[in-house]
């Protein structure tokens, strides 16, 4: 639905200029640009959900505690109930919707489904774009709390779980989603890497 | 169907699709997000928003309640109150019930922090999130009582929990060569599904239809048509993804009553998803105990008495929390007393959360034993061994388990672990900064299970459709369901279609107290043995010597294709199956075995869990992928509860504080480390035609107390107080 516009007409003269109750925002979400007129208090995830029903990314808390909004933003992780759309006029969205379909699965749901790194569902879009965006974070050389050296940024079983650590799992699928992850990686990296940061190597799952 | 005499040989023993690892099949909706759950349905209609206010005491009355400003709010469409509530069905008690009346907005009176007391509708969830704070709701309060621990002499029997005596504990214990007696306390914790509770209601005519997280849907169907007054038959419900349960959404709360009733006044669908920090005042948790353990013992470990007493609290009619349940019947002893007492407190309603009783109640009971063990100088897995008994405690040996493969559990673990190569005493290993701690535990959860029904469908061409109330929390009934049907049938799992979670199909178990796999299954079974004798008749073969294979229906060497049995039509057939007094002649548990390893700082006391190990007998195990990720959930939920899991109270205000998921703390990946589960070779002849048994709360209970045990183990510090934080071993350390 549209939500109610501000009448249109001249500007008070004096006085603060009225906010509008709706301001024009340009998506390009899952490759498509998308644009909306939007109650400047929308977050990005509601959106996603109840705007673009794009409802594959998750409400679990609209607090920015449990990841299951999470969404990649310009191909960077981000909490999308924590966050504006308005505040993104122009940038580039996936969400769930955008990394695979049933019949043409990312590597990361193929290998999430095999290993069976999820159970109720909720937490699952979550865990995967966050697992996305971490693999690309250690390709890129981020590093994290449990980075060893700093110049030196290799991925490992301990290294996923502390960057996926904002993202909860209450059916606590955890073994299973490292397990996938972990296979995703090597398959992506080659047992010859040696588990070393290839710059972009994981980015091929952020179908923009 | 009825099952009331044991398992005998059946189409389900082939195990060419049930006991098969099959991945689940609706894995490619879930990890896509094309997995609708309930906030989830686009209606023809454009929907509209509620928002629910929480009362900001803990107890008293409302004295006003001025809703002028949220009603004149931007695209408010309704604002409820107990002023101008439709009229309900009446409760007695403040606890949302299973399948009665649970009125909201039902007078000025509050009973529990967060209780809903006022329903902002409008045109978008922005709108009415602004408008609900507009409200002002003035109160006239009453002082409550929050302190289980100032309750103690108040306690009453409950209803659900009688004293169980048998001989003389007092004496025997007073008698015996060794004993403990030792206090537990475990704190209010939260179910914390990752969906929140929501609902979508819209009505046609006088016919409601709700979309909603729930966890078994003709109960919600009755307790919503109870409470709105409407019959049973107006109500449809549809739970077909469910975003975990674990026990809360065994109720139904203010999403699906406020917006069923707001929907009818309006004459418009309205959808509410509860905010996660209302959910933990304003639904259900699991209530605190505190536990006081004594057992007498010989000098060589064999238990002479047991004793389990248990305090808990709750508002006025709600449930206890059973923590002495499996204290019945984990270990022999001939001198035994069960109590539990149960004071009224002004907390928010206690109800379940996975395993009720067990889950906490065996923190206690492992703990006791492991210091036990330690003070008789016996390996604790030798004492458990020693202890165990093939026949209910109390009842003797005319009712035996129906099967009780503990000891089995315990040896396996301990080979698999390398329980040999622990550390003897405590703080005895050291690496760098690191102690590290051994634990074990036994684990038990009582088996139970539920009448169930099903329809199947053979579909023109020859693949099957079922139909059953049941829903997936997450546990794997779509895949399972689909599996017992396959085997039925003759049919790969490939070609059966599963349709869950509409109150539309038969009335099923649901998902709680780890019943729904067992019994939902066994519901499917009884639909398949009739759609098996109408299609042999079809092909005019005697029912005895039919056989269901490769998609077609044999007798000897002759056969006639499914397929062609459907027709253009399809041939259905439904089923239910209900139980007769197996429970009674038999005790029926799920057993088996944690192990854990822990390190924990030297200098901060920060514990980490390094491996962990359930072992697990629980009948036959239809999936092992999703039973191993059902025992996974547990194992991880007993660490948060033995490490990190506590709803804080507010002792003068009456709330928990820490009301979201941000303050409370559930376990995260990096809490996790890979854990392994063996599941033990077990069919359970007296608990269903499938022989399987519960499991997904065996999982949960007992691995806290390894947690516990492993914990004394590296640092010489017991806490009893739950859970263990490293601020309690500092003060051990101190002490």
């Amino acid at each position: 639905m549209t939500p109610p516009t501000a009448p249109q007409g001249a500007a008070p003269s004096e006085g603060p200029q009225p906010v509008p109750a709706t301001l024009p925002v340009t998506l390009t979400v899952n490759g498509q640009e998308r644009t909306l007129e939007l109650d400047p208090r929308v977050s990005l995830l509601d959106t996603l959900r109840e705007h673009l029903h794009l409802t594959g990314t998750k409400k679990g808390c609209d607090h920015g505690q449990c990841g299951a909004c999470t969404v990649l933003l310009d191909g960077q992780r981000v909490l999308s109930c924590l966050t504006l759309a308005v505040m993104h006029d122009g940038q580039a969205v996936t969400t769930i919707e955008g990394l695979g379909t049933p019949d043409d699965l990312h590597p990361l749901q193929d290998a999430f489904i095999r290993h069976d790194g999820y159970q109720c569902g909720y937490c699952t879009p979550g865990q995967l774009c966050s697992s996305v965006g971490t693999l690309d974070e250690i390709a890129r050389g981020v590093p994290s709390h449990v980075t060893a050296d700093l110049d030196d940024v290799r991925f490992s079983a301990d290294e996923l779980r502390e960057r996926l650590s904002g993202n909860l799992c209450r059916c606590a699928a955890y073994p299973n989603i490292i397990a996938a992850v972990s296979e995703v990686h090597a398959s992506q990296n080659g047992a010859s890497q040696n588990g070393t940061a290839q710059p972009g190597a994981a980015q091929n799952g952020v179908g923009q | 169907m009825k099952f009331d005499q044991p398992a005998t040989t059946n189409p389900i023993d082939q195990e060419r699709v049930v006991t098969r690892p099959h991945t689940r099949i609706e894995g490619p909706l879930k990890v896509t997000g094309q997995a609708p759950y309930a906030y989830e349905y686009r209606l023809p209609e454009a929907p509209t928003y509620g928002f629910v206010l929480g009362a900001g005491v803990a107890r008293g009355r409302i004295t006003a309640i001025d809703t002028a400003a949220a009603e004149a709010a931007p695209g408010v469409l309704l604002v409820l109150t107990h002023e101008n509530m439709p009229a309900q069905g009446a409760s007695d008690t403040p606890v949302p019930q299973q399948e009665d009346a649970s009125p909201q907005l039902a007078g000025p009176e509050i009973r529990h922090y967060h209780q809903a007391v006022a329903f902002v509708v409008a045109e978008t969830f922005e709108q009415a999130r602004a408008a609900a704070h507009l409200i002002r709701v003035t109160y006239d309060v009453t002082p409550g009582q929050f302190t289980l621990a100032d309750t103690l002499e108040e306690g009453k029997e409950p209803d659900d929990a009688a004293d169980s005596v048998v001989g003389d504990f007092e004496e025997a214990f007073g008698a015996a060569a060794v004993t403990v007696d030792l206090t537990y306390t475990t704190p209010d914790q939260s179910q914390a599904p990752m969906e929140p509770h929501a609902t979508i209601a819209h009505w046609e005519g006088e016919e409601l239809t709700v979309h909603t997280a729930h966890q078994v849907v003709h109960w919600v169907k009755r307790g919503l048509a109870m409470t709105l007054k409407v019959p049973q038959k107006n109500v449809r419900v549809i739970s077909a993804y469910v975003g975990g349960g674990f026990g809360t959404k065994l109720l139904f709360f203010s999403d699906a009553v406020l917006s069923a009733a707001a929907a009818r006044v309006l004459g418009r669908p309205v959808k509410t998803a509860l905010q996660r920090p209302l959910i933990f005042n304003n639904t259900s948790h699991r209530a605190a105990t505190i536990q006081r353990v004594r057992l007498g013992a010989d000098h060589a470990g064999n238990l002479s008495a047991v004793g389990h007493d248990t305090w808990t609290g709750n508002l006025p009619g709600g449930d206890s929390e059973p923590a002495c349940e499996q204290t019945k019947y984990l270990y022999a002893g001939p001198n035994r007393q069960i109590r539990t007492r149960q004071s009224e407190l002004d907390l928010p309603p206690g109800a379940s959360m996975r395993a009720p009783g067990e889950a906490v109640g065996m923190l206690a009971i492992e703990g006791a034993m492991d210091e036990l063990a330690e003070k008789l100088g016996v390996d604790p897995v030798e004492l458990r061994l020693m202890n165990d008994v093939q026949f209910d405690p109390e009842k003797g040996p005319k009712r035996p388990f129906s099967s009780r493969k503990l000891a089995q559990a315990l040896r396996t673990g301990a080979r698999a672990f390398g329980w040999d190569g622990r550390p003897r005493t405590p703080r005895e290993r050291q690496e760098g900064e690191w102690l590290i701690g051994y634990g074990v535990a036994s684990a038990f959860r009582t088996n139970l299970v539920k009448p169930s029904g099903a329809t199947v469908r053979l579909e023109p061409g020859g693949t099957l459709t079922v139909e059953t109330q049941m829903t997936d929390i997450g546990t794997g009934s779509y895949t399972i369901l689909g599996q017992v049907a396959a085997e039925m049938l003759g049919l790969t799992l490939e070609q059966v279609q599963v349709r869950l979670g509409d109150s539309e199909y038969p009335a099923s178990s649901g998902s709680g107290g780890s019943w729904g796999a067992n019994s939902a299954s066994a519901g499917v079974y009884a639909a398949c043995d009739a759609l098996r004798r109408d299609l042999a008749k079809q092909a005019g073969y005697p029912y005895a010597d039919a056989v269901f294979r490769s998609g077609k229906v044999w007798q000897g060497a002759e056969c006639t294709e499914l397929s062609e049995l459907a027709g253009k039509e399809g041939v259905s057939a439904t089923g239910s199956m209900t139980y007769g007094d197996l429970d009674e002649q038999f005790a029926q548990a799920g057993f088996g075995a944690h192990f854990v390893e822990v390190r924990v700082n030297a200098h901060t006391a920060e514990i980490r869990v390094n491996r962990a190990l359930s072992v697990v007998g629980a009948g036959r195990i239809l999936n092992p992928v999703t039973a191993r990720s059902q025992c996974l959930g547990g194992m991880t939920m007993g660490i948060g509860s033995a490490l990190m899991e506590e709803l804080h109270v507010d002792h003068d205000l009456g709330l928990f504080v820490n009301h979201d998921l941000g303050e409370y703390h559930v376990p995260v990946h990096a809490d996790i480390p890979d854990m392994d589960v063996i599941f033990l070779d077990e069919l359970d002849d007296a608990s269903s035609p499938l022989r399987a048994k519960g499991l997904g709360e065996l999982g949960i209970s007992g691995v806290g107390a390894a947690v516990a045990n492993a914990v004394y183990n590296a640092t010489g510090v017991r806490v009893r107080d739950f859970p263990i934080t490293l601020d309690k071993i500092l003060a051990g350390w101190d002490d």
